[in-house]
Formats: structure tokens, sequence, C-alpha cells
């Protein structure tokens, strides 16, 4: 499997990062360089063979379906790099 | 009293106690070093006011009695971890300013117990390198020179600045983060120590999260001694991190008996690799025959699928980052870019990540998009996910069968250059970790031990990869390595 610099570009925009034009051949080649790598995974014989979910056969703790923590707005929102009025503020969004 | 920054943990703890030194002066010891030592880089964000403080506070806590081990030590904190009002970037400029507002459970445990945090350590951007090149403040320097050869070596990655500075007595000890070698190799390039537990054992909450079943934060420290003692007060169970084991973290200093008589120790045929360094395969007989000496009964044991750990890796490392790193768009903290008349949302993203991540975080978030999209998900991450349980079962196998620890050379050669493996392929840069990274796949606890220096005068580790949740075993076979490796050799001090 190789990658084009059209797959390339597809990829980047399905990250949400922009890559210029010029940079998608380079991109492209560095992607095939790794994958060449991971092919490697195709020799060993996976047959029957259970993904892995978790390192430590543990379960999942459960506790009561209530709120816990909360109440600080101005936390939450001292790290944004635009709030207002108590929101985070984006680009306006028309669809 | 002079040089109290190159004190050990235990040793500076025993001072404390009998009330030979102050928590302060410790600290004005370090922070003294720290300021001469800006050539290394290590120290990112400094916190001398923060420390001061907290230094006072502790020896007023160690005049009452009974204070925990920690309490007073000063300590260095990778900047992967959030430190409440303190910077906490994880060396990117994607959270350039990010300031955070609670405490990382790792670093809260250390304070809670009393310790001093000096400053933010420097790392590889988001934890994703094996040189810190490639993070946002710059290189970090290894202390270690080739003799009087004066280029600048790496410390390694991705904790370059823990490492480095531990070995330059800028702190008595560090906290590091390991997701497929980032502590175990760092510490193998500057003759410390480094402990990756159990995945579990330390709570993920507040860590800047790379690739989530892989992460677990550990100490490093200057000797085998200081490991146990501080891993002991970062360990712990946390509701806040829904990985993080709920069983007792047990006295780990007080298993270090040194001996280890009858205990079986794996030696992994498939870690002889091409084209490793003779001085290296050197290096693991020495550690054969210490182990040997101490007691030990050695085995040659099979881990069948070694050579697919890296490869299997690189799908599902990536694959949990680009998730992990969605968080960062430019909306809730961090950079956000400049954008021109017309830009909506997803230009805003879109400008935003090209500014914020490096290069390297870009090519993992994109490999990792790529190997989850459709039509590849099975080809790539299941079959990666599969290949992981197969690298499980290697291990259950061998400890199955009464392997008590297994012994691996720590890295496939001592520090390189700063800017050597820059025109190397991506790939070239990942071999690093193919000694470490299979005890991240299989949840494992893995030490690096100083055990020599190799022709240049640059240290060499062993690795020592033990059972799950058995630290303190582990730690006791690493502590009889040590006694008889008797590694004490120092970087002569040039900056």
């Amino acid at each position: 499997m190789s990658i084009d610099t059209q797959t390339a570009a597809k990829v980047a925009k399905l990250a949400r990062i922009k890559v210029e034009e010029d940079a998608l051949p380079a991109l492209a080649n560095e992607f095939n360089t790794i994958l060449g790598f991971i092919e490697q995974l195709n020799e060993v014989d996976v047959d029957g063979v259970e993904p892995m979910t978790s390192v430590t056969p543990m379960r999942l703790k459960r506790r009561e379906d209530v709120v816990t923590d909360g109440g600080m707005q101005d936390k939450i929102l001292a790290n944004a790099p635009d709030a207002r009025e108590g929101f985070f503020a984006v680009p306006k969004v028309v669809e | 009293m002079t040089d109290l920054n190159k004190l050990s943990l235990a040793e500076a703890r025993d001072k404390l106690r009998a009330k030979d030194v102050t928590s302060v002066e410790l600290t004005e010891a370090c922070l003294a070093a720290i300021d001469k030592a800006d050539a290394l880089n290590a120290f990112v964000h400094k916190t001398p006011e923060i420390a001061l403080q907290q230094a006072k506070a502790a020896d007023a806590r160690l005049a009452q009695g009974n204070a925990p081990s920690m309490c007073g030590l000063p300590v260095g904190i990778k900047d992967l971890f959030c430190t409440k009002g303190v910077p906490s970037q994880a060396a990117s400029r994607i959270l350039e300013g990010f300031t955070p507002e609670y405490e990382s459970t790792v670093s809260g445990n250390l304070f809670n117990a009393g310790s001093v945090m000096l400053g933010k350590l420097n790392m590889d951007e988001f934890a994703m390198g094996s040189s810190n090149e490639t993070s946002c403040y710059g290189n970090a320097v290894n202390p270690w020179r080739r003799g009087d050869d004066d280029t600048a070596l790496t410390p390694g990655g991705s904790s370059g600045g823990s490492a480095s500075a531990v070995a330059a007595d800028l702190c008595l000890a560090a906290t590091g983060t390991d997701t497929g070698g980032s502590i175990r190799q760092p510490a193998a390039f500057t003759g410390t120590v480094g402990i990756k537990p159990t995945y579990g054992r330390c709570s993920r909450w507040g860590v800047v999260a790379f690739a989530s079943s892989l992460d677990q934060a550990g100490p490093m420290t200057k000797t085998v001694r200081d490991a146990a003692i501080m891993l002991e007060t970062m360990c712990g169970h946390d509701a806040k991190d829904s990985t993080s084991a709920d069983i007792p973290v047990p006295d780990f200093e007080s298993m270090l008996t040194g001996d280890i008589k009858g205990k079986k120790i794996g030696i992994p045929k498939e870690y002889h690799m091409d084209g490793i360094p003779a001085e290296i395969d050197k290096l693991w007989e020495d550690g054969r025959a210490m182990l040997k000496d101490a007691g030990a009964e050695i085995v040659d044991i099979s881990l069948p699928h070694t050579k697919y750990a890296l490869p299997a890796y690189y799908v599902i490392a990536p694959a949990e980052a680009s998730s992990n790193l969605a968080r960062y768009d430019g909306v809730r903290y961090g950079h956000r870019a400049k954008l021109e008349a017309g830009d909506g949302i997803t230009e805003m993203y879109e400008k935003t990540r090209a500014e914020g991540f490096g290069a390297e975080v870009q090519r993992r978030v994109m490999i990792g998009t790529y190997v989850l999209s459709a039509g590849f998900y099975d080809a790539y991450y299941n079959r990666a996910r599969r290949v992981r349980t197969l690298i499980k079962k290697d291990f259950d196998d061998v400890f199955a069968a009464g392997i008590d620890a297994i012994l691996t050379p720590a890295t496939p050669s001592a520090a390189f250059g700063l800017g050597e493996m820059t025109d190397a392929d991506p790939v070239k840069m990942y071999l690093n970790d193919v000694f470490t990274v299979t005890v991240n796949l299989a949840g494992l606890p893995g030490i690096s031990v100083p055990t020599g220096l190799d022709a240049q005068g640059l240290p060499l580790g062993l690795q020592l990869i033990g059972r799950p949740w058995e630290e303190g075993d582990l730690l006791n076979t690493a502590y009889a390595l040590e006694k008889a490796a008797g590694f004490v050799a120092k970087p002569g001090k040039w900056w």
C-alpha cells in the first residue's frame, strides 16, 4: 500500500492539520517509510487472537451516576484563548 | 556545607532526619546549581519561590517528626505533568501559556509528602522522541561528553531534561514518563536509574496524555534505593484514573536486601540483534555474570514476537495519540492561530494545529489518523492490537515457567550527538526503543541500571524486566546488579 500526495492531503485534512501543497510529496514519502516498517506485522499469524483491549485484566470500577464535581466556570475558562460572557468564543459557524 | 545537591535522596533524607541539614539548605544548593547550568537546558520553567516556600513548610514538618521519606527533598518535574499555577506545556508550542488550575495526582502525591518542586524539566514534544530534539524549548544537553570531545550529546528522550538534571546534580531526583522507553533510555544515556512501573501503578490523571494504554510515570534517580523511595510516594490508587490499580503499594525500600539467591533471570535470545555494537553485547554478558555471581540462576529464554513490538507500537501509539491530541483545537487552552477575514472554524483548527504542533507530532498524529481511518482500521490498528496480545503472551509464558526477571540491554548504543540523526529517516530514531518498547506493550515494570562505560567514556545501562506488580522484587534484583556493577562515574563538569 503506497500513499500518494492525494492520500496525504486527505489524511492531513482528517487530522485537521494544514499542510501546504508543496510539503505533501515529502509527507507522503515519510508516511510510506513508516508504513513500510509497519507492514512487517503482516508476517504474524494472528488468526484467532483477540485484539488487546486492556493490558492488565481489570474490571473498570463503577460508581453512582451522580455529579461529583463542577461549579468552576472561571477555572474552566481561565486558559481559553478567547472567552466571553462565560463561554468559549470561536469564529462564526454557518452551515 | 557544600555540594548538598550531589546527595542521593536516601542520604539527604537521613541528614534531614538527623537535623544535619535543612530542606531550605538542600533546596538552595539545587537552585544555585540550576542557575549555573543553563547550558544543559534541562530546567525550562524554574520555580524558586515555590521551592523555598515548600522547603520551609517541609522543615517545619520535619521538626515535628514522623515526616514521610520524600519530605523536604528537592526534585524536578517533567513538563508533561500538570502543576497548579505553573506552566505545563508538554514542550509544545500548542500549550504555550497554559497554566493548569489543578495538580496531577503524581506530582500532588510528591508534594503532599513534602517534596520540593525546583521547576519543570525539558522533554520531547508530547513525549514523542528519543533525543529531546523535538522540544519547543530547544534541545536538552547531556552532561556527559565523549572524553575531551566537546560535541553536545543527547540526554535521550523523551525524559531528556529529567535525565540531564539528575545526572548533573541539579536536583536530587526527577519525575519522568515512559510510553516506549522514555524513562529507561534517557537513564541509560546519562548513567542514572529509571523505573517504569507496572501499567496502573501510577495515576495518569493530570499527565498530558500521549498513548493512554502505554503511558506510565516513574522516578529518575541517582540510585536504585532512591528509585524505590520515590516510586512508593508516586504510586497509589486514584479514582480519577479508571486504569489506576486499587492494590496496596508495598514499602519498596524495605525489600532491598540485595539477596537474589535462587532467582531465575531470563536472557531472551531475540534481544541479540544484528548491528548492535560489541560493547553492548559485552555489557550484557557482564551483567549476566554479575547476577550469576550474586547467586541467581541464568536461564536462556525466548520471546518470539519481539521483532514485531516496534512496528506494533508505531501503530498503537500514534493511533492513541491522534485521538488524545484531538483536544488541541485552539478553543479551550493554549495557542490559537491568528485568523484571516473569512476563516471559519475548520481553518482555525487546521492553522492552530499546523502552527502549534512540531514536525514529529504532526507526523504521528497523521499516521494515527491514517491507521484508524475507514478501510485501514482492521488491517493496521486491529492487527497491531492482536500482535500486542501475542507479545504480552510471550512474557506471560516465561513468567509462568518460573522466570523472576529478564535481563536485556537498555539501549542499542550510548548517547549520540545532537543533530546526528537529523537526516536519518524517522524509523532509524524509533530503533532507540527496540529493547524497551516491549515492556510498555505488555504493561510490565522495567528498570534501567547503569553498569558500565563505553570506550569513549559514556555510560551504558542494562534493563531488568519484572513480573506485573512485583516492582519490589524487581528493584531488589536491580539493587543486586547495581552493587555488583559498582558504577560510580560522574560526568566531568563543563557547564
